[in-house]
């Protein structure tokens, strides 16, 4: 559905984007994953055709280069923050948006209710809160069913409350047939969202695999928190460090990341250095960001 | 039919955006403030005077809107596109089905419009207190000047859009139409001055530099316009005059108009080769 081909694209001196070849298959959901700078924003406005590329694009067989217009009919879009005048009503948006997208009408009341925003029409947009915002503009994109939707670091503006709300209203939406690419770098949105992830290094792209793939690829899987006598406790995080741990104590007992398939491995360092455990929690750290 | 339906929708928008805006009620009614007094100056001491009333009102208000109609449509123009990149409008706009040139022709069809009510209500202010002092005849003169206001007020709108297209920061695009403004206003004059007393230009190279800048072609059509002749100029109206005739009216449509036209393509040109963020 989306094909990128040997697609590069500068900014004045850093290379944003460096020779990426990439397909999207229709009714997939795949996250762009990197931290920021890897190129992720920067390949959905090449998309878009809002920045000046080289190499090829293509939606659904158009070349967006020469045909943008019509390849952006194909596409819903919801930036990181939604930009737009600000003293429209939420209804006038949703009309005028519509009349852009080349429909008929609009049919204000469904769009709203289907992102949670019933009874929000007279409101004007800057009155709305960044959760509201973000559930207008998803709304906005949605207008027409269009079967790409292009997602852009959606909750990154968000606090818990909203990113959680925007979360279950895209976790919806994938499944649903629809072309989905999005970029983020958080781990439980790509867990939530994705059947596969472009992995972006500095503008490269350094791999692809399925999404659930991502957690034994980050080298991470969980977090084990230990207790030690409180005596015991310097020389326990001295064990682990010798033994390549980035442990850390806190005021409770140590902290411990340990990658997947090795979460024993502290228990039996500290058994060597005859150091007993007296007590632990193992959690799954599945909301974590990529590092820059 | 769906660009036009694009611009159609853009313009009303941004049609109604300016109408809201501070800037537009405040050049609108500076302009009609003053406006007013002139023409009430003006009519109250010609008296019984008549015609001679008549073209010292149109004096005054030609000054007044070569003062405040290009600062206003420039800065209308240069605020425009600027800002909306800044705030990441335009590349939400662009991101839609629509065409770049069609977000452009909107905001000039708005803003024009904008300009043209902002013109229409300040001059006819004047007209109302012409008219009530009297002067019958004063009225069309008026809408002559109303005519030829609106001309240079979206020549002065391309331009500043222009300036909006290639600026990074509405506050640059800004500062760079206020000094157009300034230069425009005030050294073209001096400009002209120098070049016939430092270079003794001949009469129809003089001539041809007034083409060039839109507020001295204003000022001579509007002055054609209410005499019908140039003579008043000195030499080089005589020379306009006996030269041209009757085609003075068409030499000075076509001089606004490629103000209009030549500064709007190269808009169109300038936003469809640079990223919209």
């Amino acid at each position: 559905m989306i094909d990128l081909s040997h697609l590069s694209m500068r900014f004045r001196r850093s290379v944003a984007v460096n020779d990426l070849s990439v397909n999207i298959p229709e009714g997939t959901a795949v996250a762009l994953w990197g931290a920021n700078g890897a190129g992720k924003t920067t390949i959905l406005r090449c998309i878009l055709g809002l920045l000046r590329y080289r190499g090829e694009i293509r939606v659904g067989g158009i070349d967006a280069r020469r045909h943008g217009t019509k390849v952006r009919r194909l596409i819903g879009y919801v930036p990181q923050e939604l930009g737009f005048y600000d003293d429209l009503r939420v209804g006038e948006a949703v009309h005028l948006v519509a009349r852009l997208k080349g429909l008929r009408a609009a049919n204000t009341g469904e769009a709203l209710e289907r992102v949670g925003l019933p009874g929000e029409q007279r409101k004007r947009i800057r009155e709305l809160s960044g959760g509201m915002k973000q559930r207008l503009a998803l709304a906005l994109a949605l207008l027409g069913d269009p079967p790409i939707l292009l997602l852009d670091e959606v909750t990154a503006s968000l606090d818990a409350h909203g990113r959680e709300a925007l979360m279950q209203l895209l976790g919806r939406l994938s499944g649903t047939g629809r072309t989905i690419l999005f970029a983020s770098h958080r781990e439980d949105e790509v867990m939530a969202l994705a059947d596969r992830v472009a992995v972006l290094d500095h503008g490269r792209l350094v791999a692809t695999h399925a999404a659930s793939e991502l957690v034994d690829r980050l080298g991470h899987g969980a977090t084990l928190h230990l207790r030690t006598a409180p005596d015991r406790a310097t020389s326990a995080l001295d064990a682990l460090r010798r033994s390549g741990f980035v442990a850390t104590l806190n005021g409770v007992g140590i902290i411990v990341p340990v990658p997947n398939g090795q979460k024993g491995a502290p228990f039996r360092v500290l058994a060597e250095a005859r150091i007993a455990v007296e007590d632990f929690d193992l959690v799954q750290t599945a909301h974590r960001e990529a590092q820059p | 039919m769906t660009s036009f339906r694009n611009v159609a929708a853009l313009a009303r928008r941004e049609l109604r955006d300016a109408l809201a805006a501070r800037w537009f009620i405040l050049y609108t009614i500076a302009f009609a403030v003053l406006g007013l007094a002139v023409s009430y100056v003006s009519a109250a001491s010609a008296g019984d005077a008549g015609l001679s009333g008549l073209g010292r009102t149109t004096a005054g208000l030609v000054n007044i809107v070569l003062l405040i109609i290009p600062l206003m449509a420039l800065t209308a123009g240069a605020a425009s596109v600027a800002s909306d990149r800044e705030r990441g409008m335009l590349a939400y706009l662009l991101a839609l089905p629509v065409a770049r040139w069609e977000v452009l022709l909107a905001k000039f069809v708005g803003l024009g419009l904008a300009l043209v009510a902002s013109i229409c209500l300040g001059l006819g202010a004047c007209a109302a207190v012409v008219a009530v002092q009297g002067g019958g005849a004063s009225a069309g003169a008026i809408a002559w000047l109303a005519g030829l206001s609106v001309f240079l007020a979206i020549a002065m709108l391309a331009l500043g859009l222009l300036v909006s297209t290639a600026a990074r920061k509405a506050s640059a695009a800004v500062g760079v139409c206020i000094f157009l403004w300034f230069s425009l206003v005030f050294l073209t004059d001096l400009g002209l001055l120098a070049g016939a007393i430092a270079f003794r230009l001949p009469i129809e190279r003089l001539f041809a530099a007034a083409l060039g800048s839109p507020l001295q072609v204003f000022k001579m059509w509007t002055l054609l316009a209410s005499d019908a002749t140039l003579d008043v100029l000195g030499p080089v109206g005589v020379y306009a005059s006996e030269t041209f005739g009757g085609r003075l009216h068409a030499l000075f449509a076509a001089s606004l108009a490629a103000w209009v036209i030549v500064p709007l393509a190269l808009a169109v040109l300038t936003l469809s080769r640079r990223s919209a963020v």
